[in-house]
């Protein structure tokens, strides 16, 4: 294993494992309030500090964890969904009406700027976890697409996809026996980056109020809290910050390490 | 070419229609009548309706989708609905923050980017492109709005350079608008510059391994000399199109940006509008944002295909 690989993976777990271990325990309840602890610097009793209204931040931090990661999941979730199928059939009918709509309908997703309309969905339809997914979802769609169509475009002129026409298997199955398994190492690759570019776009949508709703904490909102305390208690925008920066950032070295380690020609090259 | 152009400007034609009916469409169904929002709650219905025939919004939706499109392709954006002044204006004035906004951003992310690819890809494997690769990754993981704050904490609380926030207005000169641009364009072109410096060192990388560049090294250029003269030139091709691109974006994603610095530029005026149900304000500004981003989009291809014939025997 690459050393992109190794530290991603860390990064990730870490991530991961607050998120999860949030379900069972925290140091203290992320809900409640003890004013006169409020503001905190991070110390023995708070780990990370206590906010304006006195809860403790590594505690918010763990259950903020669970909201990046599940929208992220799950919105990643909805590209690969919808995105790979769509993908599989472009490429399937290459140069075919199918693939000129499919891929026209991509460019249009992709003309939009995707945070605008992300916050134009969740503002128009209402803010909220579930506003946030599709709206993130929705730009994942075409990704997907796009990458399995560029990369099923070369299997389907390999040898084995003849025989298995010949053998009289229909366009869907090939794709989904022989087509789907060798570009799923690319679309592993692309989630993981999705994956990541989602904690990015959660975070920005809770942070102008438009992503999960309180008191489910959320990063991106313990950072719009923290904005008018930033000169007073910096360590509120310091640390979700910094929460957003290592998951995000190990989400990406795994991404350039699966890349890597998958490829069997960089594989080589680097032993 | 020709052939090419008309082709691409037809399909820019169509996004375009396409684009201006997803947002008018998906903008009318949002719950939520202005006419009666402006009045609130407790409004009779007949006031209700006479405001809603004052806004035009007793005609039917695809009449009025006809007439704003209509009136768009003239450069009449119609009436804010809660302003009452003509939105064409209202863009104008909140662009003259954002266009020079975005504009600065990118020279910054160009400024930074190049050398920094250039000088990666040179040091291949070495410490400095180690360092300027470990960077690249902090700056695509690293939220702008953050970054933001991070800015503001210490330029402008504890170092006192810079305002925290607003603007200072063209009135005041080039110079104040450029100081108080300034925070706001270092965050918005830092995520940039980290994906131009790959983009820049993975492309110079590329052309390292072609054959011309062999040719170049065995006539007796040195390594330098031959990266300058033949290397950069071809690279720049793919490093020019992620410019071109990055703009768009920077317009779009300068939204965040403006509402950490409390800059009164569009995407503050789309929040505006947004939460004040003047919903022709914010099909107008979003529509613009599209244009802005497949016009662009047009441009760049148009400019790759100049420069590449192969691609345009390929689309």
């Amino acid at each position: 294993m690459n050393r992109n690989l190794i530290i991603g993976l860390i990064l990730s777990a870490i991530a991961i494992l607050a998120a999860l271990v949030s379900f069972i325990w925290t140091p203290f309840d992320h809900v409640a309030m003890n004013i006169p602890a409020k503001l905190q610097t991070p110390n023995l009793t708070h780990w990370f500090g206590t906010d304006h209204f006195g809860r403790d931040i590594f505690s918010m931090i763990m259950v903020g964890a669970r909201t990046s990661i599940a929208v992220a999941f799950v919105a990643v979730g909805i590209g690969m969904g919808l995105g790979i199928p769509l993908g599989l059939w472009a490429a399937a009918r290459k140069g075919s009406y199918v693939d000129e709509l499919i891929m026209r309908a991509n460019d249009l997703i992709f003309a939009f700027p995707s945070l605008v309309i992300a916050i134009l969905i969740t503002a128009i339809f209402g803010a909220g976890a579930v506003n946030a997914i599709i709206a993130i979802g929705i730009f994942n769609i075409p990704v997907f697409a796009r990458v399995v169509r560029g990369a099923a475009l070369p299997i389907w002129e390999r040898e084995f996809i003849l025989a298995a026409r010949v053998a009289g298997k229909k366009a869907a199955r090939i794709s989904v026996e022989h087509i789907l398994p060798n570009v799923l190492n690319l679309l592993i690759v692309q989630a993981t980056i999705q994956f990541s570019l989602g904690i990015l776009a959660e975070a920005a949508l809770s942070y102008v109020g438009l992503g999960a709703q309180p008191p489910t904490p959320s990063w991106g909102r313990m950072l719009a809290d923290a904005q008018t305390l930033v000169s007073i208690a910096p360590h509120l925008a310091l640390i979700p910050g910094f929460a957003i920066i290592i998951t995000v950032m190990g989400l990406n070295l795994m991404g350039d390490g699966l890349r890597d380690h998958l490829n069997p020609r960089t594989r080589v090259a680097r032993t | 070419m020709i052939r090419y152009t008309l082709k691409r400007f037809l399909s820019l034609c169509i996004s375009l229609a396409v684009a201006s009916l997803l947002i008018f469409f998906v903008i009318e169904i949002a719950p939520g009548d202005p006419a009666s929002f402006m009045l609130g709650i407790n409004a009779q219905p007949d006031t209700v309706a006479a405001l809603r025939a004052e806004l035009g919004l007793d005609v039917p939706k695809f009449e009025r989708y006809l007439a704003w499109t209509q009136g768009m392709l003239t450069g009449d954006f119609g009436m804010s609905y809660t302003y009452r002044t003509p939105i064409s204006q209202m863009v104008a004035d909140r662009l003259w923050v954002s266009l020079p906004l975005a504009l600065f951003a990118l020279a910054l992310s160009t400024i930074i980017a190049l050398p920094a690819g250039i000088y990666a890809a040179a040091r291949r494997g070495k410490t400095g492109d180690v360092a300027v690769m470990s960077a690249t990754q902090l700056g695509v993981a690293i939220p702008n709005f953050w970054f933001a704050m991070m800015l503001v904490l210490i330029f402008a609380i504890k170092l006192r350079w810079f305002a925290g926030g607003g603007f200072a207005g063209w009135d005041k000169g080039l110079g104040a608008v450029m100081w108080s641009l300034t925070l706001p364009a270092i965050s918005l072109a830092l995520p940039q510059a980290a994906i131009l410096a790959r983009v820049m060192r993975s492309a110079l990388l590329d052309v390292m391994n072609e054959d011309f560049m062999r040719t170049a090294r065995a006539k007796g250029l040195t390594t330098t000399q031959t990266l300058w003269k033949h290397g950069l030139r071809n690279a720049l091709i793919p490093v020019l199109t992620i410019i071109g691109l990055q703009f768009s974006f920077l317009l779009a994603g300068g939204i965040i940006i403006e509402q950490v610095f409390y800059l009164p530029g569009l995407g503050r005026l789309v929040f505006q509008a947004i939460s004040a149900r003047d919903l022709i304000v914010v099909e107008s500004v979003v529509m613009l944002l599209v244009f802005a981003v497949i016009v662009v989009n047009f441009a760049v291809d148009l400019a790759y295909a100049t420069v590449d014939p192969r691609l345009r025997a390929r689309t």
